[in-house]
């Protein structure tokens, strides 16, 4: 045994409590998925094969006919302008909402450790404000505001922006507060306000982490706004809808195609972006 | 008087019973110039720290700029704050921002936030950053990343900052770590200088006993978080230097209450690798 091979060193503190972990993750997943009836090889009956050989082979070849191709194209960019527009009022919602539940920006909290009561019960609020706006999916927003101003994209931006304000301003927040403090904890000490710090001390250290989680989420909204396209709110989802009820498997493969390049687009800029701010 | 402290005691952390300062009584005049030096673990950054009120004290009294910061709402103590500057030991200084920004800094106080964002665009005043690094024979890095620096740039250039603000206190932790003994002497003569010129008070922790015995008017030993010797230089003898460092962190922590032992494994987060 490892305990008697070296009696001068004192056992390590932290191995009981990390075995301890992992036994218990394990112990509360296994139930989990047995409960979601989580059942793989069904995938792999002959019905199932047969059904999913039949939809793959009408996707071959692509539709390609031009007037098909230019009512794509004018879908994409509608939805491409759908989650950027979403974006940028969620981005408008959530940076006040990430500087006021920043924790890391307290000016109490120096010192003493602890933030003030005002503080506390402010920041509180507004996280729970957050949990309020992400816990309603997109898609639920979508089905309730094209009740209130109609079939559109309308609806698909105004969804967008409300969850991903709530998603945004949560995880924005927790990178700042996850990046090394010793630089805007610096500036906090002599002196400097809360916003200054943010910006000469804490923004340089995780712009990039932050950049590239803003544009996996643009990337995110791209789908986001498609899923929406199958309730009535615009875009290259309601095109792909029409296509599937009609049992139009080249369309519907021209349309995955792009999903695809929209995706890599989005990739790239991020590794752009990225790549400029490293 | 720039800072007054009365059988102050600060813990390591409100959870852990060991004491980082101990009782510790002594007053500093604006504009003194004052060396803490002891061993590793002595408290000294802990006292900067404590001065500078950027760690709260468990018990004691603290004065400092004539106010008592303690005493006063959140926002007067931060307005405080703004009359002294902390430079930690290892530079603040992000490694992605560039050096004009990072010594530019130093001015966030007085600007005002659109100022502050301005000058992100365009430095608002370069010829006070290039100034400053010049002091350090840095000016050819104005506009260098940070990154880009090394260690002993970085550390002049955290100075720098010091040089543009405009603070009454002067509180380094141990500035000259990372540099060579031709650059530590340089380096302390422009602390020094400066804090001569504005009248500032200078609180300098040191490693380098020679060099605080032989520029400091006043030393401080601290060990084990107690003030060991508080003396003019000319009373500061070899023996007493021997005795502040010898068989450092052999004696038996300070502490309050029951003692840790080896137990104190328990203090470590279940996250620390």
């Amino acid at each position: 045994m490892s305990a008697t091979a070296n009696p001068a060193i004192p056992s390590d503190p932290a191995w009981r409590g990390r075995v301890t972990a992992i036994v218990l993750t394990l112990v509360v997943l296994w139930p989990l998925l047995s409960w979601s009836e989580f059942k793989p090889w069904i995938l792999l009956d002959a019905q199932s094969l047969q059904a999913t050989g039949m939809f793959l082979a009408s996707f071959l070849p692509p539709a390609h006919a031009p007037e098909f191709l230019l009512l794509v194209a004018e879908a994409t960019w509608q939805t491409i302008a759908i989650a950027t527009a979403g974006m940028t009022l969620a981005l408008i919602g959530a940076v006040p909402l990430t500087i006021l539940i920043n924790e890391r920006l307290s000016v109490s909290r120096l010192g003493t450790g602890r933030t003030g009561a005002l503080g506390r019960s402010v920041r509180q609020l507004m996280r729970w404000l957050l949990v309020l706006l992400r816990s309603v999916p997109e898609l639920v927003w979508a089905l309730l505001l094209v009740r209130i101003v109609g079939l559109g994209p309308t609806a698909g931006v105004l969804a967008i922006a409300l969850t991903y304000c709530g998603m945004l301003g949560k995880v924005y927040a927790e990178i700042l507060e996850s990046s090394d403090p010793h630089a805007s904890d610096a500036l906090l000490n002599n002196g400097s306000g809360r916003l200054a710090a943010l910006l000469y001390g804490a923004l340089p250290e995780s712009a990039s982490e932050l950049v590239s989680y803003t544009v996996y989420r643009w990337e995110c909204a791209i789908r986001g706004s498609v899923v929406m396209g199958f309730v009535g709110a615009g875009g290259l989802g309601q095109r792909m809808d029409e296509s599937m009820k009609m049992l139009a498997g080249g369309e519907v493969a021209t349309m995955l195609i792009i999903f695809v390049l929209l995706v890599a687009g989005a990739d790239l800029v991020s590794k752009l972006l990225r790549r400029r701010l490293a | 008087m720039s800072f007054e402290l009365r059988g102050v005691s600060v813990r390591y952390s409100p959870a852990l019973p060991r004491l980082a300062l101990s009782d510790v009584t002594m007053s500093i005049a604006q504009g003194e110039q004052v060396a803490l030096i002891g061993p590793s673990g002595a408290g000294k950054t802990t006292l900067l720290h404590t001065l500078a009120f950027a760690r709260g004290i468990d018990s004691g009294s603290l004065r400092a700029l004539d106010a008592e910061p303690w005493g006063l709402s959140s926002s007067g103590r931060h307005a405080l704050r703004t009359r002294i500057f902390l430079a930690p030991q290892t530079p603040p200084l992000p490694p992605r921002q560039r050096v004009v920004t990072a010594v530019l800094a130093g001015r966030l106080p007085q600007w005002s936030l659109f100022k502050a964002v301005a000058s992100l665009f365009k430095p608002a005043d370069p010829q006070a950053a290039y100034e400053a690094l010049a002091r350090f024979d840095l000016q050819d890095k104005l506009y260098a990343r940070v990154d880009r620096l090394s260690g002993g740039e970085r550390q002049r250039c955290s100075l720098a900052r010091l040089l543009v603000s405009n603070a009454q206190a002067l509180l380094v932790d141990e500035p000259l770590s990372a540099l060579d003994p031709a650059l530590a002497q340089q380096t302390l003569d422009v602390l020094q200088q400066e804090a001569a010129d504005r009248k500032a008070t200078l609180i300098c922790s040191l490693h380098q006993v020679e060099l605080a015995r032989a520029h400091f008017p006043r030393i401080v030993g601290l060990r084990g978080g107690r003030v060991v010797f508080d003396a003019p230089r000319e009373a500061v003898s070899d023996q007493m230097i021997a005795a502040l460092y010898q068989q450092a962190g052999r004696e038996p922590q300070v502490s309050v209450g029951e003692e840790p032992g080896i137990g104190a494994g328990r203090s470590f987060a279940s996250g620390c690798f």
